[in-house]
């Protein structure tokens, strides 16, 4: 099964990349852009994906620095479609704090 | 005193790290993939970039076996020193509280910065007085050291915090200045700044050996000269 699992700073933490790219678009002629945060996309097959959130929490995103998002692709292909089905995430404000082990 | 330095797959400072040790005890290299510590009374997981840094810088060195033993080590009391990617690495494998980000000026930083000496009780700084400053070079691109506002309350109010940028010296954007930090026991501690290459006159300062002299100290049960 494809997976696709989406990375990226958590919201309050300076993000010093994202800020980088926000100051180059102004400078194309690209205005209007605001709040640009750089991440991380991975892209996986895999056989059990309830195995996922473990695998973000342990490696794949560090959760103390990290929201991570994961879709997996409805299409039989296997390529990451567009309507890919959300299926779990730690972003927002009730997520659990960075976890320990 | 017996030292033992890991080498990762692409760690570039073991070396410095071993010769700074060995003006100060008995110095072995540790082999990722062994199990074996050899005996050694502390552990260095020293700098550069292990197993490439591929994903977050140190966030696969933590699995490496010899971490598995390290891990078990620092439970049991042992001293585990982690410098710069080394104290990414101890943060990756929860040893240390908090997280390395990139610097804030996304460029790799090498100088000269002074240190001040926040916590003198401890097994890495009682050569040390609180309120010395220590002069010590950093080199890394990803040094900014983080963790949540209550988490660096909860830090600083345990003594956990052990050493600052001095005063206009913080070379990534670290917050609160943070430039090492040790666990709760008190035995893991991190740092970015590189104490094995502040060993000899030659490079200016000394002053790193007083890390090294410090563990030996701890371990040996005596109060330095």
């Amino acid at each position: 099964m494809r997976a696709r699992v989406l990375v990226r700073p958590k919201q309050g933490i300076l993000d010093p990349q994202g800020q980088a790219v926000e100051r180059a678009l102004p400078a194309l002629g690209f205005t209007g852009v605001a709040n640009v945060h750089l991440g991380r996309l991975i892209e996986l097959d895999v056989e059990d994906p309830a195995r996922l959130p473990e695998m973000c929490e342990r490696l794949l995103a560090n959760p103390l620095i990290e929201d991570y998002e994961i879709e997996i692709a409805r299409s039989a292909t296997g390529q990451a479609e567009p309507e890919a089905e959300h299926v779990h995430h730690n972003a927002g404000p009730e997520a659990p704090a960075g976890t320990t082990e | 005193m017996k030292f033992g330095v890991i080498r990762f797959p692409g760690s570039c400072d073991e070396i410095d790290a071993l010769r700074a040790a060995e003006r100060i005890g008995e110095a072995v290299l540790l082999w990722h993939a062994d199990r074996d510590l050899q005996g050694v009374d502390a552990v260095i997981v020293p700098g550069g970039f292990s197993y490439g840094d591929y994903l977050r810088a140190g966030a696969i060195a933590r699995f490496a076996p010899v971490m598995e033993e390290v891990a078990e080590f620092a439970r049991a009391g042992g001293l585990v020193l982690g410098i710069c990617n080394g104290f990414q690495v101890l943060c990756e494998a929860h040893l240390l509280p908090g997280a390395l980000l990139p610097n804030v000026s996304l460029k790799f930083v090498f100088r000269q910065v002074r240190l001040d000496v926040v916590e003198a009780e401890t097994p890495f700084t009682r050569a040390c007085a609180p309120g010395d400053r220590l002069s010590i070079p950093v080199k890394h691109t990803t040094g900014r050291f983080y963790a949540p506002e209550a988490e660096l309350d909860r830090l600083e109010d345990a003594g956990q915090v052990v050493l600052l940028y001095a005063s206009g010296q913080n070379p990534n954007g670290s917050v609160r200045d943070i430039a090492g930090v040790c666990n709760e026991g008190r035995n893991v501690f991190g740092l970015m700044p590189h104490p094995e290459h502040a060993v000899d006159e030659l490079t200016a300062s000394t002053d790193g050996l007083k890390i090294f002299e410090s563990m030996r100290a701890h371990v040996s049960g005596l109060t330095p000269a």
